[in-house]
């Protein structure tokens, strides 16, 4: 009985360690010959897109696309676990401001000659490319852009006697418009002039430097290295901000906005004007009436965050010719105008950004104009500075609007260690 | 091996005992053997990858570049770490000392059986049926002022004119965080507790009862000393528990307002996560480790 036993536990101990053993063996397979499915990655922020495309391509390719969608909030994270292992999907998306990160760590496949031989290379929206391009060497396509644009709510502007065809040209009529809002119809607490994420750095970003590019003035030096968010420019938007949040323009809970829920008001027709991501006009209440108009400067220009996902091969994928066949179909001619466009999606490419289905709808079209005026501040260490919570420039931006702004300068230098790091 | 065992060779009459006492050791090892390996492919193997990661600058790709103590000595320029500490402290002791008197309390309220006391064992228990990110979560919109229900509730009923910012200051984050841990982990705690009060003799009880002993004696004389190993082993769970706290933070008050709320397993997380440091979060880690352990064996002294 005890040598059964004992003969039973051997067996379970050569089981277990064959188990510990057996996870790499597959690594070593070679490539199939036949069609091949490949894996895609994708952030929740940007899941109806990437989804378009992958149902659009599988329909009519032999290779397939087996895509994830990871939530927003955890996709670095797991970024950087599958990269620790090796674990990458062939291709994955992420958000463009990362992508530098990604591309000094290795994470992404040297494409240069790939991309250098697509006719239409010098249309791909020039923001993404640059922030994809390290060393000379070119690693990410644009895959989907996200624009920061002011939206305006026309009823609630007919409401309280603004003309609903008119939105904000400056950040301070922007601020004006907002305050007759909330005067006119804000009594009740249901109403109010505007909203933004006040406690989510991304939000920030994303919304507020593009009053200081409008202006035209810089957040940070070309290399990424150096912070100007202390900078005259960047203090006037922030005041501007600041006031509307001590005479109560803001919904109450802008202060405590993580970011999740920062969109969600406008659409339920409680906001008058505000700062939006251009991917949600398409998901509005198709009753709404919304007016869509560049983010500007205290006294005029226009700017925006060109934001969004680009996409690459990961460097440890083992079927860069499949991903790269499928990465080159979602920046054709195809997939932009027929998947892209006709969704009111901005185009990837600014060759075409007037097409059949972006001219019936005007803002559209001046979303996609757009795409060649607005920036994408390239730095290697955004993430952690910019976008963690625990980084240095929420923080700034939480004592310019809500607390101590005489600590922004010292918070700026911050910044700069934390980008110099 | 098993021919071995099976039929033994024969030997000179003082090696028999020897061979039979090696082949029973061998028996021993192979019953050992799953464990062992268990226990070294899931915890040891970490372990020392851990502590190997701390000594190497450990990119996401790549070869690692051997860079001892750098990782240990650029621990204090963080600027979260002692902050963070801190504050881990801070909320380790509150709940504890919270976890603690809720869980004791709940457990002598639910301790006798009478009538309809299964269902408030139940329901004080049942919290901790629910994930502790999904309660998180739960508690996240349950607070949110937006579109959770407490908000409007509170206002509706006059207890509150303006809505309550749960998670809007450092002290009022703290303090709902705290709410969300007692709801999640007060009914466990009491199952542990209970278990301890009902190992304690009746007979003990009823000999104080009989020497003219009053209720707050019995408790203080009898109960909390036998109970003793019992709260030891609570204690060390939640002391354990709160200087690991994570989900918490991240989920519910993602380490805010300002930072006020930023664990230092929250620190961990953001050096290898988002600022891809694996080896300075791979040395935080380890000095977490050794100085959990030492917590822990002091405590255990402590309280034998």
């Amino acid at each position: 009985m005890r040598l059964r036993l004992a003969g039973i536990a051997f067996l379970g101990l050569l089981a277990l360690t064959a188990a510990a053993c057996g996870s790499g063996g597959s690594d070593k397979q070679p490539q199939a010959a036949g069609p091949v499915t490949i894996t895609m990655w994708t952030r929740a922020a940007t899941q109806a897109q990437s989804e378009r495309l992958v149902k659009a391509y599988n329909s009519n390719h032999k290779n397939q696309v087996k895509l994830t969608v990871i939530p927003t909030d955890n996709y670095q994270p797991r970024i950087a676990a599958a990269a620790g292992a090796k674990q990458l999907p062939d291709v994955f998306a992420a958000d463009v401001i990362f992508v530098p990160n990604y591309t000094s760590q290795g994470l992404f496949m040297d494409i240069t000659d790939r991309v250098g031989a697509l006719p239409y290379k010098d249309g791909l929206a020039p923001s993404h490319m640059k922030l994809g391009t390290l060393d000379g060497k070119l690693y990410t396509l644009p895959h989907t852009l996200d624009l920061s644009v002011w939206f305006w709510n026309k009823d609630l502007y007919s409401k309280a006697g603004l003309d609903p065809e008119k939105g904000p040209k400056t950040l301070k009529e922007f601020a004006e418009q907002a305050t007759t809002i909330q005067q006119k119809l804000g009594k009740d607490g249901k109403v109010h002039g505007t909203f933004f994420g006040g406690n989510c750095g991304g939000c920030y970003v994303f919304t507020f430097w593009p009053s200081v590019w409008a202006a035209g003035a810089q957040v940070m030096n070309p290399e990424g290295t150096t912070s100007l968010n202390d900078q005259p420019a960047m203090t006037e938007v922030f005041k501007t901000y600041r006031d509307l949040y001590e005479k109560k323009v803001t919904g109450p809970t802008a202060k405590e906005e993580q970011g999740p829920t920062w969109t969600g008001f406008f659409p339920k027709g409680e906001i008058g004007v505000m700062p939006m991501p251009s991917t949600t006009l398409g998901t509005m209440p198709a009753d709404m009436k919304i007016g869509v108009t560049p983010i500007a400067g205290p006294d005029g220009g226009e700017s925006t965050f060109v934001g969004g996902d680009s996409i690459g091969i990961s460097s440890t994928s083992k079927n860069a010719d499949a991903a790269w066949e499928f990465l080159s179909w979602t920046v054709s001619d195809e997939a932009q105008v027929e998947v892209m466009a006709k969704n009111k999606d901005v185009l990837a490419r600014t060759d075409l950004s007037n097409n059949k289905y972006s001219a019936e709808d005007p803002r559209v079209v001046l979303i996609n104009s757009l795409v060649a005026k607005g920036q994408t501040p390239f730095a290697l260490r955004f993430g952690q500075t910019f976008n963690d919570p625990q980084g240095p420039w929420l923080r700034l931006a939480r004592e310019a609007v809500f607390g101590d702004a005489s600590k922004v300068p010292q918070l700026n230098a911050e910044i700069t260690k934390s980008l110099q790091q | 091996m098993t021919l071995t065992l099976g039929k033994p060779k024969r030997r000179a009459a003082h090696t028999v005992p020897s061979a039979r006492w090696r082949g029973r050791q061998a028996q021993g090892w192979l019953y050992a053997a799953p464990t062992a390996v268990i226990v070294g492919v899931l915890f040891l193997a970490p372990l020392v990858l851990v502590v190997w990661m701390s000594l190497n600058r450990w990119p996401l790709l790549g070869q690692a570049v051997f860079n001892a103590p750098d990782n240990y000595t650029k621990i204090p320029n963080n600027p979260l770490f002692f902050d963070a500490v801190l504050f881990t402290l801070k909320y380790t002791a509150i709940t504890t000392v919270l976890l603690s008197t809720v869980a004791l309390g709940l457990a002598l309220l639910v301790q006798e059986r009478r009538p309809g006391v299964a269902f408030f064992r139940t329901a004080f228990f049942l919290p901790g049926a629910v994930g502790f990110a999904a309660a998180a979560l739960l508690f996240y919109g349950m607070l949110n002022n937006d579109f959770g229900p407490i908000g409007p509730l509170l206002q509706n009923l006059g207890i509150t004119k303006e809505p309550v910012k749960w998670i809007g200051t450092p002290n009022m984050a703290l303090f709902s965080t705290i709410a969300l841990v007692l709801w999640r982990f007060a009914g466990f705690n009491m199952l542990i507790l209970l278990t301890g009060l009902q190992s304690i003799p009746v007979e003990v009880y009823e000999a104080a009862r009989s020497d003219g002993a009053n209720r707050w004696q019995i408790f203080t004389k009898i109960t909390l000393p036998l109970l003793r190993p019992t709260l030891a082993l609570m204690l060390i769970l939640s002391v354990t528990g709160s200087l690991l706290a994570f989900d918490q933070f991240f989920i519910f008050t993602n380490g805010g307002p300002d930072n006020s709320t930023t664990s230092i397993v929250m620190v961990v997380y953001r050096d290898a996560f988002f600022r891809f440091d694996l080896g300075g979060a791979a040395a935080l880690s380890v000095v977490l480790l050794i100085a959990l352990v030492g917590l822990n064996t002091l405590l255990m002294r402590r309280l034998r």
